[in-house]
């Protein structure tokens, strides 16, 4: 006989899955409306917010419960724990998401200004890093989970090389400062969204291993 | 699912102790920290040729509430009741090893098991008060111990039920029959008789499963209080009270002891991957 609380959890976990997965969409499609400079494609994107948003609160709602009705402990425990951080953390995504696709409205009149084509090589790292956190959750896998941990350094160094080349920009053409300082800013949402999924990774070592590792720069 | 931290690879142990064998017992750094009351040491006892408990060693540690937890028949109650030497009073028993009391041996053929069991205070699942007043429940030890100066036996009657925190409740009828009390305000009684005689140890077998969740919560509150002046030893098949309860939980199964660890660490990440069964409810 399968105990309640297993069934809540399983529960728990495709909700989860589906907040990962629309997010992932979210994310995905709001950098090609930025590198296609499609604006219908990015009111999409700004439309799934709030679909998002209902979602985390749902999942935000069924921790409690299982909190209040089950007092999980131990493994149970760390996964509803876990579950609730990572909801967190995949809502904020969604937002920054929609943050990235709110930058293609605003770039619509720089038609001049480029899209550094190394954005495109940020974007699909950090997407996999999403993709990749998701997998970890749900398959509870702390090594993989570690390996997301190592790709954030990548995005970071990414980003300071766009950044640099954006500075230059900004020197030549200060007449495009503030397309420019958009651009900027997109690759800024992107490194954060890397940084969140590495939370998301750190939560599944948390889920798996009771370690929490955050903050430890040895792992 | 969530899976346990540590590695799958490993045999089942509890798959091991259901065929026979031994497992070593799992028991965390942290609970050697603390000075030992009670040494329990390659502790073996057998009921006719069926032996109950299996090479238990394990310290528990002075002035804190140490939980013994695991499924019907895992030798937790036996294990306590070897502590202050009742299962002398079964024919059949045979043990090997010992335990020792703050150093004295417990199965030292020279050990006066009267005087052993004034060292330690014990507490059943129903609450047997005495059928006299409640004044004379609390000082029955004292009574017997030859104490007639009133002035100690009053000091002793508050100091005890104030200790377990039932003195508010019945102060103004300590001469009223200890049996017209409710089943929670008997339980604490039973403390405060244990508790009267100063024991080393207080051992409490399941001290709450005959009452309501009130009486519970009370009797809960009260071991939380007796902390850090006794030490208690206390067995319980209430998962939530061992993790609201103990500062330590040991994990038996089968007559072995399989984990032993801090409370907070043996319900939010236990070692062993069996443990995490147990506590999450998986089996047992």
């Amino acid at each position: 006989m399968t105990r309640h609380i297993e069934r809540q959890i399983e529960q728990l976990k495709e909700k989860i899955l589906r907040v990962g997965t629309l997010v992932e969409e979210a994310i995905s499609k709001s950098i090609s409306a930025v590198i296609n400079r499609d604006a219908s494609l990015a009111q999409r994107v700004l439309a799934s917010d709030e679909a998002i948003d209902r979602m985390e609160v749902e999942v935000e709602e069924e921790c409690l419960k299982i909190l209040a009705l089950y007092q999980p402990v131990a493994a149970d425990l760390r996964f509803v724990i876990a579950v609730l951080k990572i909801n967190n953390d995949l809502e904020r995504m969604g937002d920054l998401a929609k943050n990235i696709a709110k930058r293609v409205a605003q770039l619509e009149g720089a038609t001049t200004v480029e899209i550094p084509p190394e954005i495109r090589p940020m974007a699909m790292q950090a997407e996999e890093m999403v993709r990749e956190c998701l997998a970890a959750v749900i398959n509870g896998d702390p090594v993989l989970a570690r390996r997301i941990r190592e790709q954030d350094d990548v995005v970071d160094d990414a980003r300071q090389k766009i950044r640099k080349r954006l500075l230059a920009g900004i020197k030549d053409h200060p007449e495009n400062v503030e397309a420019l300082l958009r651009v900027n800013s997109i690759t800024k949402h992107i490194e954060r969204i890397a940084d969140m999924a590495t939370n998301v990774a750190e939560d599944v070592i948390y889920m798996v291993e009771g370690e929490i590792v955050r903050h430890r720069v040895d792992e | 699912m969530p899976t346990s931290a540590e590695t799958p690879s490993s045999p089942d142990r509890l798959a091991v102790v259901a065929g026979g064998g031994q497992v070593p017992a799992e028991v965390h750094q942290r609970v050697r920290q603390d000075p030992a009351v009670l040494e329990i040491d390659g502790f073996n006892l057998w009921y006719g040729t069926k032996q109950a408990l299996h090479s238990i060693s394990m310290p528990i540690p002075h002035g804190k509430v140490t939980a013994l937890v695991g499924p019907s028949g895992c030798g937790k109650s036996t294990l306590l009741r070897s502590v202050n030497r009742l299962n002398d009073l079964v024919p059949s028993v045979r043990i090997t090893g010992d335990m020792r009391l703050n150093g004295d041996s417990i199965y030292d053929p020279r050990m006066d098991v009267i005087e052993l069991r004034k060292r330690m205070g014990m507490v059943f699942q129903r609450p047997n008060p005495f059928p006299m007043s409640i004044y004379e429940n609390v000082v029955y030890a004292l009574r017997i111990d030859g104490e007639t100066s009133r002035t100690v036996l009053d000091e002793v009657c508050e100091k005890s039920l104030r200790g377990a925190a039932l003195w508010d409740e019945v102060k103004d009828r300590l001469s009223d029959s200890a049996l017209g009390l409710s089943g929670g305000q008997q339980q604490r009684l039973c403390i405060a008789r244990a508790i009267a005689a100063e024991p080393e140890v207080l051992l409490l077998d399941e001290p709450c499963s005959a009452l309501d969740p009130i009486a519970t919560g009370k009797v809960e509150d009260l071991i939380q209080e007796l902390r850090g002046h006794y030490s208690v030893l206390i067995v319980t098949h209430n998962m939530q009270q061992a993790s609201r309860s103990s500062d330590y939980t040991a994990f038996m199964y089968l007559g072995r002891l399989i984990e032993y660890g801090p409370t907070t660490d043996i319900f939010t990440k236990p070692v062993l991957r069996e443990t995490e069964a147990y506590v999450t409810g998986r089996f047992g």
